[in-house]
């Protein structure tokens, strides 16, 4: 069931590529083949191997229970949070709620994920930023 | 004898304190990703790239750096093959089947020199015969034109899913899905832009360094915080490592294993479609078959070590050939390392020998330091790589998101790639639930402009006639290996999965 839900969504991927691809503006200056042409190609092999999938599908994969779902779709939302606070906040306090979350999440006690959120922050900071001399996200406090 | 004076040149150049430094280092980092269950040569490359551009090496030291993680991750595979009974990647499966029973019968110190000493006989072999198959490459390669190259890049596509992919549908998917991504951005060619949605981040194209990163390092998160592996902690290896030289009768007795599992290791990684994980496969298949006589292979035969390491060390330098001689890759950590040379601005093929020499014989001077280096190193070192095994993913694996945040946040120093990154890293989660191989979406952004310019190109040159492109003998020919090789896997390809998966454990769709 799986893989004909995924075939379906590809070959609507690939109608939506298609279209996109037709849109493309001509350039009054082009070569023979044009902007459009491998994009198309492209589309379709897309498209037939939806088709192939969604018709000779493979067994099913386990999909994780809802709460493991909702696992990662919490871990996503705190990486998304840590992309658009990286800049407002620095580095090193981003990143040690970061890495303290993910480490509890994966299962280690509160203490523990907040001693080695820290030990990854200032880790990474010490080794890329003070030894390596990586520019790093610089928040209000200087780090 | 030019070969031996440019290698001359190439130690030349390796042999700086800067760059023995870094082989050092690359080959310490591979070793320990290549040990740790769910960090593969691919993603730990992946995840090193960005930095070694961050960090402002030149294209020669991070290459150096690189490989040497290549070459270690190869080697550190077998580690907990042997002393867990889990591949640390994929290509060391093999070594599982008669490393474990070796450690399980108290010679786990010698089994693991062993396979060390058969990974450095296999590397060390496949770098010469890389350093004379490579030049000879790279004449007929000079005989292509852009027809050929596309004909070229079709074969790579067509083949990567290997004769061990089940499904070949989704190696096509995945292929599409890659080189559609490789689209977006302003076409070099006319100018306009394509499928940017207006957004102007997207103008530049997506940095396939974001989707590789994202793909293989983040989607490795994402299936820890699914399985939480925290449980697996308690499985402390209480074997002894016992005695760490194998003695010389061990020696003798595995030599004629080694040497033939080079050679078929090393042919297994010159073709496409192969790579390391095959490698390991065919020598250790074909060893059972020549000199198993008293049905001791899978229960601790020093031979059935030997075997596999030798194969899959000498396919990891075999599948360097056709990555540095065409500009193609073979296999995923190729492909990665294809993504190293594309952001150093270096174009892989056959110019790349007459143009940048330095570079060429300066990496293969390299590849021999390193595989002394690893040699030396695990042998009395194992200890301490044992002992490493030991760090829980739950602290190991937010270290490797955070680690590949600050890449990609080097790069560029914009929210918006790592926001780009996050996606891909739930795209590679779904998509390695579904069995979809995610090499070839890397492959595709990879080379997907370049194939592109080599279409219209021919068909430019033609005057817009699209039966240029099967115009040649040569093309022809490429054509045909391109559409066997596809085919090929649809009869024979759940046959040979299933006897590689006989035992041990997937490890999803990142392979060698």
């Amino acid at each position: 069931m799986s893989d004909r839900i995924f075939g379906i969504f590809g070959l609507l991927l690939a109608i939506g590529f298609a279209f996109a691809a037709l849109a493309i503006e001509e350039s009054f200056l082009s070569d023979a083949v044009g902007p459009k042409a491998f994009p198309l190609i492209i589309a379709a092999v897309l498209g037939l191997s939806s088709i192939v999938i969604a018709l000779r599908p493979d067994a099913a994969p386990e999909w994780p229970t809802l709460a493991r779902l909702a696992e990662i779709a919490a871990a996503v939302v705190v990486m998304i949070l840590y992309a658009e606070l990286l800049p407002e906040i620095g580095f090193v306090i981003a990143t040690f709620f970061a890495a303290a979350y993910l480490t509890w999440r994966l299962g280690s006690d509160l203490l523990a994920s907040l001693a080695t959120g820290l030990g990854t922050s200032l880790g990474i900071y010490v080794i890329f930023h003070l030894v390596l001399g990586l520019s790093l996200a610089r928040g209000p406090l200087g780090f | 004898m030019e070969t031996l004076s440019s290698l001359a040149d190439g130690f030349a150049i390796a042999l700086t304190w800067q760059n023995l430094l870094l082989a050092l280092l690359g080959c310490f980092l591979g070793t320990i990703m290549g040990a740790l269950p769910g960090l593969g040569p691919s993603n730990g490359v992946a995840i090193l790239i960005p930095l070694a551009f961050t960090l402002g090496l030149g294209a020669t030291p991070s290459l150096i750096l690189l490989t040497s993680v290549y070459y270690g991750a190869m080697y550190g595979g077998r580690i907990s093959s042997i002393l867990l009974n889990i591949p640390g990647d994929e290509p060391a499966m093999m070594t599982c089947l008669d490393g474990y029973p070796m450690a399980k019968n108290g010679m786990a110190g010698q089994a693991l020199s062993l396979s060390g000493i058969a990974s450095f006989v296999g590397a060390f072999f496949a770098t010469w015969g890389l350093i004379f198959l490579a030049p000879q490459l790279v004449k007929i390669a000079l005989l292509f034109g852009p027809a050929e190259y596309f004909a070229l890049f079709a074969l790579a596509f067509m083949t990567l899913g290997g004769v061990s992919s089940t499904n070949q549908a989704k190696s096509a998917f995945a292929a599409a899905l890659g080189l559609g991504l490789a689209m977006i951005g302003v076409d070099t060619q006319t100018g306009v832009p394509r499928f940017t949605f207006g957004e102007v981040h997207l103008y530049d194209g997506l940095d396939f360094l974001v989707a590789i990163v994202g793909l293989f390092a983040l989607s490795e998160v994402f299936i820890f915080l699914e399985n939480r592996h925290g449980e697996a902690d308690g499985t402390k290896p209480n074997l002894k490592i016992g005695r760490l030289t194998p003695p010389l009768s061990m020696l003798k007795q595995t030599t004629p294993t080694m040497a033939r599992s080079t050679v078929l290791g090393f042919i297994a990684g010159v073709l496409p479609g192969a790579g390391a994980s095959l490698g390991s496969f065919i020598s250790y298949s074909f060893e059972k078959r020549l000199v198993d006589k008293d049905k001791t292979f899978g229960k601790g035969d020093p031979r059935g070590v030997a075997a596999p390491e030798a194969g899959n060390n000498a396919a990891a330098g075999g599948a360097l050939v056709p990555m540095l001689a065409l500009g193609v890759p073979g296999s995923g950590t190729t492909a990665v390392l294809l993504a190293v040379l594309l952001s150093l601005n270096i174009t892989p093929g056959p110019l790349l020998f007459s143009q940048n020499p330095d570079v060429v014989w300066g990496l293969i001077a390299a590849l021999f330091i390193a595989n002394f280096m690893l040699l030396a190193m695990n042998i009395p070192m194992v200890g301490l790589f044992t002992r490493l095994l030991m760090v829980p993913p739950r602290i190991l694996m937010p270290i490797v998101a955070m680690v590949s945040f600050v890449g990609i946040y080097g790069i560029s120093g914009s929210s918006f790639d790592l926001l780009v990154m996050i996606g891909f890293g739930v795209m590679g989660w779904v998509l390695r639930k579904l069995d979809v191989p995610l090499v070839p979406i890397i492959l595709g952004t990879l080379l997907g402009n370049s194939m592109e310019n080599n279409l219209r190109r021919a068909i430019t040159i033609d005057n817009g006639n699209w039966f240029t492109l099967i115009d040649s003998p040569l093309s022809i020919t490429l054509w045909a290996i391109a559409i066997i090789g596809f085919l090929l896997p649809v009869f024979l390809g759940r046959k040979v999965k299933s006897r590689m998966h006989e035992r041990g454990d997937e490890e999803g769709s990142i392979t060698d």
